[in-house]
């Protein structure tokens, strides 16, 4: 299934361009031309053409763009968890110590060639498959998949079935198994439903990237790209075409959403 | 056959302390779910690995039985075995108390049961789950009409149509129940299209063994004749499904067998797994499955009464114990992220997950149970599903002559 859906910014996340009173679309059309809009070495948020700018609210999801990631797992330290961390902040999600039970939008793996010893870790979040069986499955299409391929779950209409927990082939939802408080606006969370990484949609919305990608620049190692996969242009693209790269289970023919180099 | 005379079952002190006693069994349903619906599922065993438990367990063990004890009125109308017809209508009556039992469980222990009117009215019809939904409330609907044209003498003319579909419909639904994990393609015990037929082989042999269970406790209690003849006929039937139930079981493990992809899970649950290989092998085949058919194919060990009791007891015992290994064995073993790696992670990666079912849950499923059986009750207490005598002479003449005669 999928939908066009648009997330309520909450005024007092509106800042930046809005606050200084300048069209935003108009500034970064300009900024954008002719190049992508470069934050840190790899992160490409705005793909040329305009293609893949910020939305604006009341504007629907295009499904010219295909929002994925780029992980180089080479890049990705052992021990690092910047993005886990930053995560965690962004949505209001927190590791108590029950690990079976807890959240875990996004986890570092551990993996290790039982022949040779040699270990990876790198992290694995909800892979925003182009065919997700969390969609296929969920039976009141709570769990959907945005026209930009960002797959989320509407928290109005999960009945708490975990259906979708039994078909996601990456261990990527959680199940709210207690009471909460203290909630992000932007990323409502609710006992008895379910939830996972939501490719940070609310900040995709305003043209940032997700914030373990920003993290992972910042504290990391730099090894997360975010971009358009539809966009033959953008760096995530230029790089999927020119290295090998892989996703987690790709024989399963979900088309995950992100992608994996140097695993 | 001789016409059959249908009565209620009578009021006496035993009835009151049967409800009594199931009331009470509900209660402490309602009381788990609402439990776990105010602290969350937290308080079960359950977790984000495990992430249907005992509950699940109930829910498709009952859902599965409702569909199976069908089956007598099914070889009644539809394959015109004439000595099944008089429990035609008993058997409809337990399909629909058994499948609203196990709905119940399924319901309560959704994370939002508030939202059920959301499952109601929101489908996504790609789904093999809102298909059940559909398929679980006509089963209800098709029974309701079976048995009303099976009671009210102006419709009989109907009955043999209506017990058609009714049989279709039983088929599809539990093609339905079996598919829930057969169309789970990430799951290594699961996405496996055996799983249908299998399902069907078990609802079979379950609904059966709790048929039989059932019309031995109310005819004695109620003092009603159940003729040697009709019980030998259903217990040798119940040996065939329970063999159908192990052959099935047998194909689906030794395909997987066969590819190396599958050794592992294979591997979990037939040799390394613990309390799954107990089960599976102590309980399910061994107890659940070689004994009850060695017990319904020795007739010199025992009356049939007391072998077919005690086969069906085992049948539904096995029957448990092979739901509770296909739904928490087949979740506790680890999905494989990273073919032929080691992994692991804060989220249990790689590792087998353990799960304890904790005392709401085994609560919210017996709640389930005893609210299938507070509705048999019932009905055979308000409407006249059971006939005044199960005699060999009454529903099988011919039968019982040419036994008297060779005796």
């Amino acid at each position: 299934m999928t939908r066009r859906m648009e997330f309520h910014v909450p005024q007092h996340e509106k800042r930046g361009f809005e606050a200084a009173g300048v069209d935003r679309r108009d500034l970064l059309r300009g900024l954008v031309a002719g190049a992508g809009l470069t934050l840190a070495s790899g992160v490409t948020l705005y793909a040329v053409g305009g293609v893949a700018e910020a939305r604006a609210p009341g504007d629907p999801v295009s499904p010219e763009v295909r929002w994925g990631m780029l992980i180089d797992v080479n890049k990705c330290p052992d021990g690092c968890k910047a993005c886990v961390t930053a995560c965690s902040k962004e949505n209001g999600w927190a590791e108590t110590g029950s690990s079976l039970t807890d959240a875990q939008w996004i986890r570092k793996v551990e993996v290790t060639d039982p022949r040779t010893k040699t270990s990876r870790a790198l992290p694995v979040m909800c892979q925003h498959c182009a065919e997700p069986p969390c969609v296929d499955v969920c039976p009141t299409g709570a769990s959907f998949k945005r026209d930009d391929g960002i797959v989320l779950v509407d928290k109005h209409t999960c009945i708490g079935c975990r259906y979708c927990m039994m078909a996601c082939p990456y261990n990527a939802r959680s199940f709210i198994h207690e009471p909460l408080s203290d909630q992000k606006p932007h990323a409502p969370r609710g006992k008895g439903t379910v939830e996972s990484c939501t490719l940070c949609v609310h900040r995709v919305d305003e043209g940032r990237s997700p914030a373990c990608v920003e993290a992972c620049h910042a504290d990391g190692g730099g090894a997360m790209l975010f971009g358009d996969l539809n966009d033959p242009d953008s760096e995530i693209s230029k790089r999927i075409a020119e290295y090998a790269t892989q996703q987690i289970r790709g024989d399963l023919g979900t088309d995950p959403g992100v992608h994996y180099q140097n695993l | 056959m001789a016409r059959i005379r249908y009565r209620e079952i009578g009021s006496s002190t035993g009835f009151s302390a049967l409800l009594a006693v199931l009331a009470l069994f509900i209660l402490g349903g309602l009381a788990s779910a609402w439990y776990m619906e105010h602290h969350g599922h937290i308080v079960t065993g359950m977790n984000n690995l495990v992430v249907w438990g005992m509950p699940h367990v109930f829910a498709v063990f009952l859902i599965v039985t409702a569909s199976g004890v069908l089956n007598v009125a099914s070889i009644g109308t539809v394959f015109g075995r004439t000595p099944y017809k008089p429990m035609a209508r008993l058997s409809g009556l337990l399909a629909i108390a058994f499948l609203v039992g196990g709905l119940a469980v399924l319901v309560l222990d959704l994370g939002r049961p508030d939202r059920l009117i959301v499952a109601m009215t929101t489908y996504n019809f790609k789904s093999i789950f809102a298909w059940n939904i559909f398929l679980y409330v006509g089963f209800l609907i098709v029974v309701a009409a079976y048995l009303f044209v099976q009671m009210e003498r102006t419709m009989s003319g109907y009955t043999r149509a209506v017990g058609w579909f009714a049989f279709v419909w039983r088929l599809v639904l539990t093609t339905g129940t079996g598919s829930i994990f057969g169309w789970l393609v990430a799951r290594q015990a699961y996405d496996a299209a055996v799983m249908a037929p299998l399902f069907i082989a078990m609802s079979f042999s379950f609904g059966l063994a709790a048929f039989l269970l059932i019309i031995l406790a109310v005819c004695r209690v109620e003092g009603r004749d159940l003729g040697d003849g009709i019980l030998t006929r259903l217990g040798r039937l119940l040996g065939v499904f329970a063999a159908a139930v192990l052959y099935f079981t047998s194909v689906q493990h030794l395909t997987n067998l066969y590819a190396a992809e599958h050794a592992g899970v294979e591997r979990f649950i037939l040799f390394e797994g613990g309390i799954y290989t107990l089960l599976f092998w102590g309980v399910q085949v061994i107890l659940g499955g070689l004994v009850p058919i060695a017990l319904l194919y020795a007739p010199e060990l025992s009356a049939v009464r007391l072998r077919v009791a005690l086969a069906s007891a085992l049948v539904i015992i096995g029957g448990l114990a092979q739901i509770y290994v296909i739904i928490i064995g087949g979740q506790a073993y680890p999905l494989v992220l990273f073919p032929g790696m080691d992994v692991q992670s804060s989220a249990n990666d790689g590792a087998v997950t353990s799960y304890a079912p904790s005392l709401p849950e085994v609560a919210l499923g017996l709640g389930g149970v005893a609210l299938a059986l507070a509705i048999a009750v019932i009905g055979l207490k308000i409407l006249r599903f059971l006939p005044v005598s199960l005699a060999d002479e009454i529903v099988d003449p011919a039968h019982a002559q040419t036994s008297g005669a060779g005796a």
